[in-house]
Formats: structure tokens, C-alpha cells, sequence
């Protein structure tokens, strides 16, 4: 496992990655991206057991970004990991590129195709329901937005999860506390968001969703006959500070002259 | 045709398949042949079918045949965007099953009316329509999807359907059943239980023009297939326990229509919009909606 000094840099390197392709592309969804970047270092740098030369490696554990649109900050991820190029996401967002402006399975190392919000969970319950039948040790980790929760599909699932004891499920919810039009408590509030996981049935963490120790530790917590749900509070935006909880962020792309402040923020080249 | 479906998923289990069944709540008096033999096989969503749907396709991406089972409109309207883009656009295999297509539960309400679900699941670029005319034709479908499983849908009636062939028939998508074949140049096609009716309509002649044919594996991809039947005759008559609007004929008529076949030898028995909201028995609301034998004479001895 990698120290946390290689996911910080990881984390920069995925921000810069991510900043740079949805620039490139005239892209949406950064601020989302931004705000999971952290998640994705630690989960990828130390937690997951992964490897990239052997993808479909049965022994893996499974990750599933359930909020797509923040797909930059995986494909940057899967970059900095070796599934794929930094090559290859100069393609991000052209004409019949596998790197589509929502997760695609089609890229090594996707495990599932999403967009549409409310999907990740259910699926990744079948994963795991999978692995603990077949007895099998590797963790489904699914990373959803707080937004997302809206979804009734969700809550079906950590039901079903619940219920069927799946502690090979680890759900990991990014709270920037911002989606479309608003903040998510004027839109439709979730809290008390870890009361009601806990009511669900799952084994809650509630951290500080850009701190690396925190992750870490949150991540590789396991509960005995409870699916974990770890309530991971971010900034969207992070990192950049004229991004950070600003609603526009979900749709704009920088200007050269804003990527290039954005990534003198992160201290890095272009 | 329920039965023969469990008998053989039973029967898949035993010879090893690597098959699942999940049902969302449902299948009482029916699915426990399985889940009593299979226990570690059958999984029960709870009445909550975007979970059941999702997890389906998430076992089936670890290498599980999974057929998920409900009735009527459950397993597929409610759950469409997952059969959408979890099931079909990955090409999960997934065997979607309801049982009462069709105004089975007639007397239920139009929430349990099955009359546009080919128009929906025949949109999915991968998906296997699977409907099956008796219970033989039933345990054919069932042997194929096992054999070839794929992103499909198997549309089962509820009860008391006859059987209408000698054995179980091979089958193979697109390609028609012969049922009552006396090299005539005009043929009635039907897929699903209407199978049943369209086999009356002939035998105890009411019309004596035309040869009866079933299509139980059908879909977007089975349409080029077409060209050599719709060529062999004169005047094809489509039959359906469904509206007319997008379901089986007027996926004949497009076929047709793709191939400059002559979709004007192409002629739609269906149900008539106006069921939409009527309640009773199966064959009262099938004859309202122009699904009766002497309906059906009418239209076709008027061509």
C-alpha cells in the first residue's frame, strides 16, 4: 500500500488530469470531479486491491462510480494507475471516444456504465451478493453523489444490502452538498443523513471526505453483517479556489486563462 | 406455461447451469419448486424492481444467468431505465420473465394489463423477445435462453393454455413455427398465447385461407430474417394479445416496410386502445378489444 504522501500527489495529479480534459473538451461536471479526487487517490493508492495489467483479475475488488458525470476524476485515475494512457485522455469528449462524457464500461478498468443517477448501488449489491455466495473476498465499493440519494432506487438497495448482511459493500457518499439548481438542503434535504443510513442498516462513517487519513481508515473499516456507508464531506470544486461551492462549476469548462490559475492552485505545470 | 418455466429452470440448476432466480415478491405457488431445492439460487428483491433489476445485471457482470420474474408490467415498466441501460446496453444476460401477458389479469385493472410491453422491450437494440405460444413452446424458449443467454424477455401467460404442438419444437430466433400448414398462400403469424385463439380460429373454420404459423423468439435483430417468410405468401395476418400501436405487427409492418416487401400484404390483429381502463375476464376484454374468433374472421374474410 502507498503512503499518504503519494495519494496527495496522486490526488493533485488526477485534479490536473481532470481540469485538463473537461478544458479540452468544452466539458461539463468538474466541480464534481474535483470533489471526489481525494476519494479516488486513496481508494485507488492505498485501499483497493487492483491490478492494472490483470483488470478483470477475479480476485479484484470492484469499484463503480455511481455518479458518472464525475467521470474525468476515474479516467484521470485509471491513468495515474496504468489501465489506460495519459494519451488516451486527450481523446476525452471527441467523436466516438470510448472516454464519453459519463463512466463507460467500455474503458479497461470501468466496471460499469453510468449516467443516469440511482444505478450504481443496485448494481454493485449484485456484486456483492455474488462474492458472498460464491465466497469470495473482494469488496464492491460504489461512490454516489449526495444529489443521487435522492433516488428511491438507492435506499431499495441498502435495503436489500441490509438485509442480506452485505459487509463486502462498501457505499461511499460524496457530500459537496451542492446538485442542479442549489444546495442539496434547499433542494431536498437529506439529513440526518447518517441517522438514516444507520436506520437502513448500514455501518456509518461520517469523515472529512479530502483528508487522506480519514479515508484510509473509513475505508478499510469493515463491520461484521453490515454494508458500510461512509458519509464523505466535500467541497465541490475542491482545490480550486474560485470552484469551490459554486453551482456553475457543474456545468462550465475553464477558459485557458482559468485552467491556468487552476492548476498554478494545485502547483502544477501544464 | 409457468410450470413448464420453473420445471426447466429447475432442470437447469440440476445439470449445473450457472442460473439465478430473483423474483420481486412474487410467484407464489409457483417458484418453489426452485427456491426449495435452490435456496442459495433464489433471491427475493422485496417489491422494489429498480433494486431487483440492478442487481440482476450486477450478478449477471460476475458470469450469473439471472432471470428475474414478476408479473404483468412490474419487471419491465418500472423498471425500464435498468433493463435499458444496466441490462441491454451492456448486454448483461438477463432473463426478464413475467407471467400474465396480455390481459391475463384482466380483472385486476389496467395496472396488470400486460398490452405494451413487445412495443417497449422490442426497443432495446440487444434484447430477445421470448413469447412463447403453449407450454411446449414454453420449455423450448427456456432451453434456448439457457443454452444462449443473453439480455431477453419471456412473456408467459398465466394458466390453462393447450398444447398445441406434438413435442417441444426447436426454435431459433426469427424463424417461424409451423402450426397448421397447408402450403397456403396467405399466413397467419402470431406470437404468445394469442397462439391459442389464432389455433381455434383455423381448426374449427372459421377461416380456411390461411396457414398458421407461431414466432416465439423475436426482436430487432430477427427482422431481416423476415424477408424469405414475408416473400413465400400472398397476405400475412399478424395476431397479439397486445395494442396494435408498436408490438408484433407493426414490427412486421416495419420489416416490411425496411425491405420493400409490400407492407400493404401486412395485416394487424391486436387490441384495441379502447380496453384501456375496461376490467374483466381475459376473454371478455380480449373480444371488446377485437381479440375474439368471430372479430377476427371478419377482418380477415373482408380483405
Amino acid at each position: 500500500m502507498k503512503s499518504s504522501t503519494s495519494t496527495l500527489a496522486m490526488a493533485r495529479a488526477i485534479r490536473k488530469n481532470a481540469l485538463q480534459m473537461v478544458h479540452r473538451a468544452k466539458a461539463s461536471h468538474i466541480g464534481s470531479a474535483l470533489s471526489i479526487a481525494d476519494i479516488m487517490a486513496v481508494l485507488y493508492g492505498k485501499v483497493m486491491h487492483h491490478d492494472p495489467f490483470n483488470p478483470l483479475s477475479q480476485t479484484r475488488d470492484r469499484f463503480i462510480l455511481s455518479k458518472g458525470h464525475a467521470c474525468v476524476a476515474v479516467y484521470a485515475t485509471l491513468a495515474e494507475t496504468g489501465y489506460i494512457s495519459h494519451e488516451d485522455l486527450l481523446t476525452y469528449g471527441q467523436d466516438y471516444s470510448w472516454l464519453m462524457n459519463h463512466i463507460s464500461h467500455k474503458v479497461s478498468g470501468v466496471e460499469f456504465s453510468s449516467g443516469s443517477l440511482g444505478h450504481g448501488l443496485p448494481f454493485g449489491v449484485g456484486k456483492a451478493l455474488t462474492a458472498k455466495c460464491r465466497r469470495e473476498n473482494w469488496i464492491t465499493y460504489v461512490l454516489l453523489g449526495d444529489g443521487e440519494m435522492d433516488e428511491g432506487s438507492n435506499w431499495e438497495a441498502l435495503m436489500f444490502a441490509s438485509h442480506h448482511r452485505l459487509s463486502n459493500l462498501v457505499a461511499v457518499i460524496d457530500c459537496n452538498n451542492l446538485q442542479s439548481l442549489t444546495t442539496v438542503t434547499e433542494t431536498l434535504s437529506l439529513e440526518p443523513l447518517a441517522e438514516k443510513l444507520s436506520a437502513f442498516g448500514c455501518d456509518v462513517s461520517e469523515i472529512d471526505g479530502h483528508d487522506h487519513s480519514s479515508l484510509a481508515d473509513a475505508l478499510m473499516h469493515r463491520c461484521p453483517n453490515k454494508p458500510r456507508a461512509i458519509i464523505a464531506r466535500t467541497i465541490k470544486g475542491k482545490g480550486v479556489s474560485f470552484m469551490e461551492n459554486q453551482v456553475e462549476w457543474h456545468y462550465k469548462a475553464p477558459t485557458d486563462e482559468q485552467l491556468a490559475i487552476a492548476l498554478q492552485e494545485l502547483g502544477m505545470k501544464e | 406455461m409457468r410450470n413448464a418455466f420453473i420445471e426447466e429452470l429447475v432442470s437447469a440448476a440440476r445439470n449445473g447451469k450457472n442460473v439465478a432466480l430473483v423474483v420481486g415478491d412474487l410467484g407464489y405457488k409457483v417458484i418453489e419448486p426452485f427456491a426449495d431445492e435452490f435456496p442459495h439460487l433464489f433471491f427475493n428483491s422485496g417489491i422494489a424492481e429498480q433494486n431487483m433489476m440492478g442487481l440482476a445485471a450486477g450478478m449477471a457482470s460476475e458470469g450469473v444467468h439471472v432471470f428475474v420474474y414478476s408479473i404483468a408490467n412490474f419487471p419491465t415498466f418500472r423498471c425500464a431505465e435498468q433493463i435499458r441501460n444496466d441490462v441491454d446496453y451492456h448486454g448483461h444476460k438477463v432473463t426478464i420473465v413475467t407471467v400474465g401477458g396480455g390481459l391475463s389479469y384482466g380483472n385486476l385493472g389496467y395496472s396488470h394489463h400486460a398490452i405494451q410491453d413487445y412495443a417497449l422491450m422490442r426497443l432495446m437494440p440487444n434484447m430477445l423477445i421470448a413469447s412463447p405460444g403453449d407450454s411446449f413452446e414454453a420449455r423450448a424458449c427456456m432451453r434456448y435462453l439457457i443454452e444462449n443467454p443473453r439480455p431477453s424477455y419471456l412473456r408467459l401467460g398465466k394458466s390453462g393454455e393447450r398444447e398445441l404442438h406434438a413435442g417441444i419444437p426447436h426454435i431459433s430466433p426469427g424463424e417461424w413455427l409451423p402450426v397448421i400448414v397447408n402450403m397456403r398462400k396467405s399466413a397467419l403469424i402470431t406470437t404468445g398465447a394469442t397462439l391459442q385463439l389464432a389455433n381455434e380460429l383455423i381448426s374449427k373454420g372459421a377461416i380456411d385461407s390461411h396457414d398458421l404459423y407461431s414466432l416465439p423468439l423475436w426482436g430487432m435483430n430477427e427482422k431481416n430474417i423476415q424477408q424469405k417468410y414475408i416473400n413465400q405468401f400472398d397476405q400475412i395476418v399478424t395476431c397479439e394479445d397486445h395494442l396494435l400501436d408498436g408490438g408484433f405487427g407493426s414490427w412486421f409492418l416495419e420489416t416490411a416496410a425496411k425491405y420493400n416487401l409490400g407492407a400493404n400484404k401486412i395485416q394487424l390483429i391486436g387490441l384495441d386502445s379502447k380496453v384501456c381502463g375496461l376490467v374483466g375476464g381475459q376473454s371478455v376484454l380480449n373480444k371488446d378489444g377485437g381479440l375474439d374468433i368471430e372479430s377476427i374472421a371478419r377482418v380477415i374474410c373482408r380483405q
